[in-house]
C-alpha cells in the first residue's frame, strides 16, 4: 500500500519536474532579427535550438521603424542580434540598443551580427550628399535578394552561432550542411525557371531590387523614385512616362510595403502590368518558399 | 572532413589526458599542431567554397560583382572614429493677435523659458548634437542649443552600454524621462510649442544635472523602471545648496497589439524638498517661491499603422496628465505669504500622417489650479489666482515632410491661457543636416 503511494508520488514528482528539466536543458538561444529574411535564415541554420523573433515583417519598410516598447523588451532578452547593417536600420537600431541595455548584442560583441559586413555591396556611394536622396554610404542594403550573398552570409552566420553557443557546434554544422545542399540545388532550379525573364525590361519603385535584377538578368529601364527614399514627384513621373513610352517596359515592380500610387498611375498610362513583390519572407514562409514565390510571381505576370 | 579532423583532435586530446607521462611541452606542441591542422582544414574548406561560388558566378554572368570581399568603402573609412554629428536648424515666422509680453498662465509660476516667441521672423532653437560610443562600455552625447545669439548646454551626458542585463546608468545633464514628451528634443515634437502643462510645470522641459538609472525587467512586454537623482538647481526646483535636491521615478510599460497597434503607458513622480528662492515673473513684479514641491503624472501613447508600416500612413494618439502640490512661502518685493498650491493639467493630441510626405494634427490643452495662502492679494499680484479662469488652448497643425531630414510646418493656436484669447500662427522650418538622427517611440 505504502509502496504504491510512494510510487504514485514519485510519478507525480517526475511528471512535475519534467517541464522544469526540459526548460533547463533546452532553454533556447534567443535571436533578435531586424528583418524577416534573417529570421528565416537563422531558423534554417539553428532549427529548434533557436527562438527567433523578427522585429519587422515583409510588409514594413525596415528603414522606417521606431524603437517600439515591444522591440526594446525583445532586444533586452536576446542572445544574438542579426541585422542587415549598411545603415538600413540607422534610424532605430542604435536607439534600441542603447535603451535595451543588453551587453551581449552591442556593436562589436560576438552576439551582434551585421550581415553587410560579410558581403560586398553594390552601389557604394562615392559621394555622400543628401541631395541624392537617402544615400547609404556602405552600398545598397537590399542584398538579401541575391541568393549567392545569402549563401555567403549563411556560412558566416553559422560560424557566429557556433562561437556563441559552442555546446551545439555539431548541430549547427549539421544544419549548415543540410541548408547549403538544399539551397544550392534550389538556386540551380530557380535559375532554370527564371530563364524566360532574362533581358525583360522593368520599372521599379525604389532600388530595392538591384540584386535580384542582377541575379536574374533583368533590365531596369527606370525608377519611380527619382531619389532613393523620397516619394516620386510629378515632374519625375512624367519623365519616367516619357521613357517608358519610348523604350516600352515589360512590367513594373512594386515593393508591397511601398505606396503603389505611382506604380498604378504608370501602369494605367502605359498599359504595363504591375507586379507587387514581397521584398522579404512572409509570415509562416521559409526562405525557399519565398524565393519560389518571387520567381513564380514574376513568371506569371511576364507577357 | 572537419568532422574527421575534430574526431582525430578529440582522440588525441583524450590520449593526452590519460597519459600523464608526457611532458607539458610536448602537449603544447601537439595542441599547436592540432590547432594548425584545424585551421588548415578550415581554410581549405573556405577556399573550396569560395572557388565554388566563383565558378557558379562565372558560369552565370560576368556582370555580377563578386560578393566575396567584405565592404571596404573609402567613403566610410574616412570617418570611422569621428563622432556622429548632426545639426538641426529651426526657424519660424510667428503672428500673434496679443502682445507676447502680455502672456501669462494664471495659477502657474512661469520661468523665463516659458513665454511666447516674439512676433515676426526669428531663428528658434537650433541644436548641435554630437554623440559617439566612448569605448565598449560607455556612450556619450552632447547637445548644444543656439537660440538667437545665446548658446546653452541642453544635454551633456554619458551612459553605460553593457553594465548588466537591462540596467543602464546615465550621468551628466539630461532631459528627465518622466512623462512621454519631456525626454524628446523640441524639434521632434509634433507641435511648434510645448503643451501648456509642460510650460506651466517645467518651463517647457524638465532638465536634470545628476544621475539616472533605468532597468528593463526581463519579460515579454516592455517594463521599465527608472530613478533619477538631481542637484535641484533647475526649474521647478531652485538653488538647492548641496546633495540631492530633487528626485524622480518612473515606470513605463508597453507592447504591441497584433502587428498594427502599439502602446505605452507611463507613471511618474518628481519631488524637491528644499526649493530655495525659485523666481518667476508675476503680474506686478517678480516673486520667489521657497518650500517643497511634488508632481505626479501619467502618460499614454498609442500608435497605429497599416501593417505596422508607418512610412505611408500613421496615426498617433497621445495623452498626458500632471498634478502638482507645493507648500512653502512666496516672497514678492518685501512681502511674504504662506503658500499652498495645487495645480493640474492635461493635453490630448492626435497626429495623422495621411500621405508619405504629409501629416496633420490636433491638440487640446486644459489646466486647472487651486492655490491658497495667508495673503491672497499677494498671490493675486504674483498671478497665482485664476478668478475662475481655466486656461485652455486648441491647436491645429499641418506639415510637409519632403524627406526624413526636412519639415515645413504651419500651426494655428486658439489660445485661452489668460482672459484675452490670443490667436497665434506659426510657420516653422526644421532641417537636420549631418548624420541620420534616430526615431524613438
Amino acid at each position: 500500500m505504502l509502496n504504491k503511494k510512494i510510487s504514485v508520488l514519485l510519478c507525480y514528482v517526475t511528471l512535475l519536474s519534467l517541464p522544469l528539466a526540459y526548460a533547463k536543458t533546452e532553454d533556447p538561444l534567443n535571436v533578435f532579427a531586424c528583418e524577416p529574411e534573417w529570421a528565416a535564415l537563422a531558423t534554417q541554420l539553428g532549427g529548434e535550438r533557436l527562438a527567433v523573433y523578427s522585429a519587422t515583417s515583409a510588409k514594413q519598410d525596415p528603414h522606417h521603424i521606431q524603437a517600439r516598447p515591444s522591440l526594446i523588451a525583445k532586444a533586452r532578452n536576446a542572445d544574438l542580434l542579426i541585422c542587415t547593417g549598411a545603415e538600413l536600420e540607422v534610424g532605430w537600431l542604435p536607439i534600441l540598443l542603447r535603451k535595451a541595455g543588453n551587453g551581449k548584442i552591442m556593436h562589436g560583441q560576438p552576439g551582434h551580427f551585421s550581415a553587410a559586413e560579410h558581403v560586398q555591396l553594390l552601389e557604394q556611394a562615392t559621394r555622400l550628399d543628401r541631395s541624392m536622396g537617402d544615400v547609404h554610404a556602405a552600398g545598397n542594403p537590399h542584398f538579401h535578394l541575391d541568393p549567392y550573398r545569402i549563401r555567403q552570409i549563411a556560412l558566416s552566420l553559422s560560424k557566429t552561432l557556433r562561437a556563441i553557443d559552442p555546446a551545439y557546434q555539431t548541430h549547427y554544422q549539421h544544419q549548415l550542411t543540410l541548408f547549403i545542399q538544399r539551397f544550392d540545388s534550389s538556386i540551380a532550379k530557380w535559375e532554370a525557371l527564371a530563364k524566360p525573364l532574362q533581358g525583360k525590361k522593368v520599372v521599379v519603385h525604389h532600388d530595392t531590387w538591384i540584386y535580384l535584377e542582377q541575379w536574374l538578368k533583368l533590365n531596369k529601364v527606370a525608377t519611380l523614385e527619382a531619389k532613393s527614399g523620397i516619394p516620386p514627384s510629378s515632374t519625375h513621373l512624367s519623365q519616367v512616362l516619357g521613357k517608358v513610352h519610348a523604350t516600352t517596359a515589360d512590367f513594373i515592380i512594386h515593393t508591397d510595403y511601398q505606396s503603389d500610387r505611382a506604380a498604378r498611375w504608370l501602369s494605367e498610362k502605359t498599359n504595363t502590368p504591375v507586379i507587387s513583390l514581397s521584398s522579404s519572407v512572409a509570415n509562416g514562409e521559409d526562405i525557399f518558399q519565398w524565393f519560389d514565390r518571387l520567381i513564380n510571381t514574376l513568371l506569371e505576370t511576364t507577357p | 572532413m572537419v568532422r574527421y579532423a575534430l574526431f582525430a583532435a578529440a582522440s588525441v586530446a583524450f590520449l593526452l589526458n590519460t597519459n600523464p607521462a608526457l611532458a607539458s611541452n610536448d602537449i603544447k606542441l601537439l595542441q599547436q599542431q592540432i590547432a594548425a591542422m584545424k585551421q588548415d582544414y578550415e581554410q581549405r574548406i573556405l577556399a573550396l567554397e569560395t572557388g565554388l561560388i566563383k565558378a557558379q558566378q562565372a558560369a552565370q554572368s560576368t556582370t555580377i560583382i563578386t560578393p566575396l570581399a567584405k565592404s571596404n568603402n573609402p567613403a566610410r573609412r574616412q570617418n570611422n572614429f569621428n563622432p556622429t554629428i548632426s545639426f538641426v536648424l529651426d526657424g519660424r515666422y510667428t503672428s500673434l493677435s496679443n502682445a507676447s509680453d502680455d502672456y501669462h498662465l494664471p495659477g502657474f509660476a512661469l520661468n523665463d523659458e516659458a513665454g511666447l516667441d516674439q512676433a515676426g521672423f526669428s531663428v528658434g532653437e537650433s541644436e548641435l548634437v554630437i554623440s559617439s560610443n566612448v569605448d565598449d562600455r560607455f556612450y556619450a552625447e552632447a547637445t548644444l542649443a543656439f537660440s538667437g545669439d545665446e548658446m546653452s548646454v541642453e544635454e551633456v551626458f554619458f551612459q553605460t552600454l553593457n553594465l548588466a542585463d537591462g540596467l543602464t546608468l546615465k550621468a551628466g545633464r539630461f532631459f528627465s524621462d518622466i512623462g512621454y514628451l519631456n525626454a524628446q528634443h523640441a524639434h521632434v515634437w509634433d507641435f511648434a510649442d510645448a503643451p501648456l502643462i509642460y510650460r506651466g510645470l517645467f518651463g517647457n522641459q524638465l532638465s536634470n544635472d545628476g544621475l539616472q538609472a533605468t532597468y528593463i525587467v526581463p519579460s515579454d512586454i516592455f517594463f521599465q523602471l527608472g530613478l533619477e537623482l538631481a542637484n535641484g538647481d533647475s526649474f521647478p526646483a531652485a538653488r538647492n545648496r548641496e546633495g540631492v535636491g530633487s528626485w524622480s521615478a518612473f515606470i513605463n510599460i508597453g507592447d504591441d497589439i497584433g502587428i498594427e497597434h502599439s502602446w505605452q503607458l507611463g507613471l511618474n513622480h518628481w519631488q524637491a524638498g528644499h526649493i530655495n528662492q525659485r523666481s518667476s515673473e508675476g503680474l506686478v513684479d517678480a516673486y520667489a517661491f521657497s518650500g517643497k514641491s511634488r508632481i505626479n503624472g501619467i502618460d499614454w501613447v498609442y500608435k497605429w499603422a497599416p501593417n505596422g508600416n508607418p512610412k505611408n500612413r500613421h496615426l498617433k494618439l497621445q495623452f498626458e496628465y500632471f498634478e502638482r502640490q507645493e507648500k512653502g512661502q512666496i516672497n514678492l518685493l518685501t512681502n511674504t505669504a504662506d503658500f499652498n498650491g495645487k495645480q493640474s493639467g492635461w493635453y490630448a493630441q492626435a497626429v495623422y500622417k495621411f500621405l508619405p510626405a504629409w501629416r496633420s494634427a490636433l491638440r487640446f490643452d486644459s489646466l486647472d489650479s487651486d492655490n491658497d495662502g495667508s495673503n491672497l492679494p499677494l498671490l493675486a499680484d504674483a498671478g497665482l489666482l485664476t478668478y475662475g479662469h481655466t486656461p485652455q488652448r486648441l491647436s491645429a497643425m499641418l506639415e510637409w515632410i519632403p524627406s526624413e531630414f526636412s519639415r515645413i510646418r504651419l500651426q494655428l493656436n486658439h489660445d485661452k491661457s489668460y482672459n484675452d484669447t490670443d490667436n497665434q500662427l506659426f510657420l516653422q522650418y526644421t532641417f537636420a543636416i549631418g548624420s541620420h538622427t534616430g526615431h524613438s517611440y
